[in-house]
């Protein structure tokens, strides 16, 4: 690293140097938020998720109130109405609910799973991950193997089977998709300790005397702090693509709890009638997991300490 | 090289029994079962219910079961009708002498079913493969080696929005375009269903696969060629990249002997576990556009309860899974003769 710096300091004028070795240290977060504020895709990805998720918890009631449409009224004489008709925004279903209300009442149940889900993953992923990587050993081999197993039933195949026996809620569904979903965060923060404990902070840290639970949050949480999340954003988007996928097969969400997959699914059966219904519910998810993907991207690069000025 | 695949195939034993293992507990946990849906019919006799469960050995406790299901129950005697002899021997063999067991629900062997089933899945995924890599590994090449140029910029927006478009609608997308309002394509299916003739007929089937190959590859192309893109840009920074340069190569010939060469092998393991999901990773697709793959034999297995037809397609794609990590780590041995096998 040493070296590398030399040879790029070559290339850098006398004054930058000078800026640069009398400049202040900064630390990660304060480099990581400079660097967000630059990042104009990453904060409007940013901006668009808060949008979407307060207006998914506030808007429904509001707008069943202000216009009079219902997500759940079913309606005989309103059905498949396009959007823009009276005061149905994106038209109605084949039932005549109103769509938009539906899809937002749908984002709640999405949008809950994806940020449950991803949590509850990526807590049981860190840790499974840090005890495996730290204390290696028989614990470490247990957990490989489990994860060898779990990993090579194809996924679907488990979700499938595992949301026949428990009838998915969108509760349930959180847990499942958490307990199944730890898997790639465990190897990677595995793989991330395994390295960062050969390093000479951690032992120096040992060699003092420093118990082992306080190497683990004091010296190794803080460093795999910015892998996790990254892979926190990125796995809330998958989880929406996930759930939404299980809903449509008809294994997720039921009817007439709204998600955006089991939407689809209705929609189906009415390709020729109601083209509105298939085209909104399926931007709604790409919009959605587009800015987890983006906000992910984005706070990869800022978090990246090696990153090029 | 001998010893090393030995060495995988044995590894592989233990996580196929794990697999076979978890997945048969799991199956037995759900609610529902096969009998029921067969019988159920108020003139039914309800004994003769409980003739059909003796006889399919369903009455026994799980872990029997998976004894049975694996290796047979033709070395036991079964009481049948109930009355606490034993009548007659079982008529399974087991999994592990190539007896997968009989559909519960279609009365055929499940291997017969499978095996039905396979050439579609192939048909859709190995075409799917090969143009998802091919074009992938194509635009992450020529976007790494224009790096921060316009096309470098779509390919990369292009690879995000390909990950995060739900596969699963872009096909009712497609066909809402292509099949409900242009009616060029047809909507489902693999080939006319008023065809004459049996058999299978590539011709026939090719305007049926243009749609589901699309969002298939299309789901390969933005993975491959989003890693392709960073693994050639990390290998362009390398100091032996520099000297190839420096010591006159021409780009191409940089590009192609230096970099390709070393941003492939981290590549090719991508391809063994994406040969492993041939066989599962197309179930949504299949869903969607009525392909009669394994994928959609698995989906209806499970809706059905069909036991024995469940535990066949989990079983075939585990192995499918671990053949192609097997392959995965003998292609990285071809690739990179640092590694010695």
């Amino acid at each position: 690293m040493a070296a590398s710096a030399n040879r790029d300091s070559a290339n850098v004028p006398m004054s930058e140097i000078v800026r640069l070795e009398t400049q202040k240290p900064r630390s990660l977060t304060t480099e990581a938020l400079a660097h967000l504020r630059r990042d104009r895709l990453t904060l409007f990805a940013i901006g668009m998720l808060v949008l979407l998720t307060l207006a998914c918890v506030v808007l429904p009631p509001i707008i069943e109130n202000q216009l009079e449409v219902s997500a759940t009224r079913t309606n005989v004489i309103d059905r498949y109405k396009p959007p823009g008709t009276d005061n149905y925004f994106l038209g109605t279903d084949a039932l005549g609910r109103d769509q938009f209300t539906r899809l937002l009442y749908g984002g709640r149940v999405s949008l809950g799973v994806a940020y449950g889900a991803s949590l509850m993953s990526i807590t049981i992923g860190v840790v499974i991950g840090m005890m495996a990587g730290f204390y290696g050993g028989l614990f470490d081999d247990a957990v490989n193997s489990f994860i060898a197993i779990l990993s090579s039933i194809p996924t679907l195949f488990l979700l499938i089977l595992v949301s026949v026996i428990f009838n998915p809620t969108p509760q349930v569904l959180i847990i499942l998709l958490g307990l199944l979903g730890w898997i790639t965060t465990c190897r990677l923060v595995r793989g991330e300790v395994l390295a960062l404990k050969e390093r000479d902070f951690i032992v120096a840290a040992q060699s003092l005397g420093a118990p082992s639970h306080q190497i683990l949050l004091r010296h190794l949480l803080p460093n795999v702090l910015s892998l996790v999340i990254v892979t926190l954003t990125i796995d809330a988007g998958s989880l929406i693509l996930i759930e939404s996928g299980l809903s449509f097969l008809g294994l997720g969400v039921r009817p007439p709890t709204p998600s955006w997959g089991n939407m689809l699914t209705d929609a189906r059966s009415s390709l020729a009638t109601g083209q509105h219904l298939i085209i909104w519910p399926g931007i709604m998810i790409f919009v959605t997991v587009l800015c987890f993907f983006l906000v992910g991207d984005g706070l990869r690069d800022a978090l990246d300490p090696r990153r090029k000025r | 090289m001998n010893s090393f695949l030995a060495r995988r195939l044995l590894q592989a034993i233990p996580t196929l029994f794990g697999i076979s293992l978890l997945s048969f507990m799991l199956m037995l946990a759900t609610p529902g079962d096969p009998i029921t849906t067969i019988t159920f019919r108020p003139s039914n006799d309800p004994g003769a219910a409980e003739i059909l469960r003796r006889q399919l050995g369903l009455d026994q406790p799980p872990l029997i079961q998976y004894v049975y299901w694996l290796i047979g129950n033709d070395w036991v005697r079964m009481d049948v009708d109930g009355d606490g002899e034993d009548d007659v021997y079982g008529t399974r063999r087991g999994v592990l002498r190539g007896d997968f067991g009989q559909s519960i629900q279609l009365k055929r062997p499940v291997w017969e079913l499978i095996t039905e089933r396979v050439p579609a899945t192939l048909l859709l995924s190995l075409p799917s493969i090969a143009i998802g890599y091919m074009a992938g590994i194509l635009i992450g090449l020529l976007a790494a080696s224009n790096h921060q140029s316009w096309f470098d910029q779509l390919a990369r927006v292009l690879s995000v929005a390909g990950n995060a478009i739900p596969n699963f609608w872009l096909g009712m997308v497609l066909i809402l375009i292509f099949s409900v309002n242009l009616n060029w394509l047809p909507m489902g299916g693999m080939r006319d269903i008023t065809q004459r003739q049996a058999g299978f007929n590539l011709m026939n089937s090719l305007p049926y696969m243009i749609m589901p190959v699309m969002v298939f590859s299309l789901s390969i192309v933005s993975s491959v060629s989003r890693y392709t893109r960073t693994q050639i840009l990390e290998v362009l920074e390398q100091d032996y990249v520099r000297t190839a340069r420096a010591k006159g190569l021409s780009s191409g010939k940089v590009l192609r002997v230096h970099v390709m060469r070393n941003a492939l092998i981290p590549i090719a393991t991508l391809i063994g576990p994406s040969i492993g999901f041939l066989l599962s990773g197309a179930v949504i697709i299949e869903q969607v556009f009525s392909w009669p793959g394994l994928g959609r034999l698995a989906i209806e297995a499970v809706s059905q309860r069909d036991y024995p037809v469940i535990m066949g397609t989990v079983v075939i794609s585990g192995v499918m899974y671990l053949i192609g990590l097997i392959i995965s780590d003998i292609l990285y041995g071809l690739i990179d003769p640092r590694i010695r096998l």
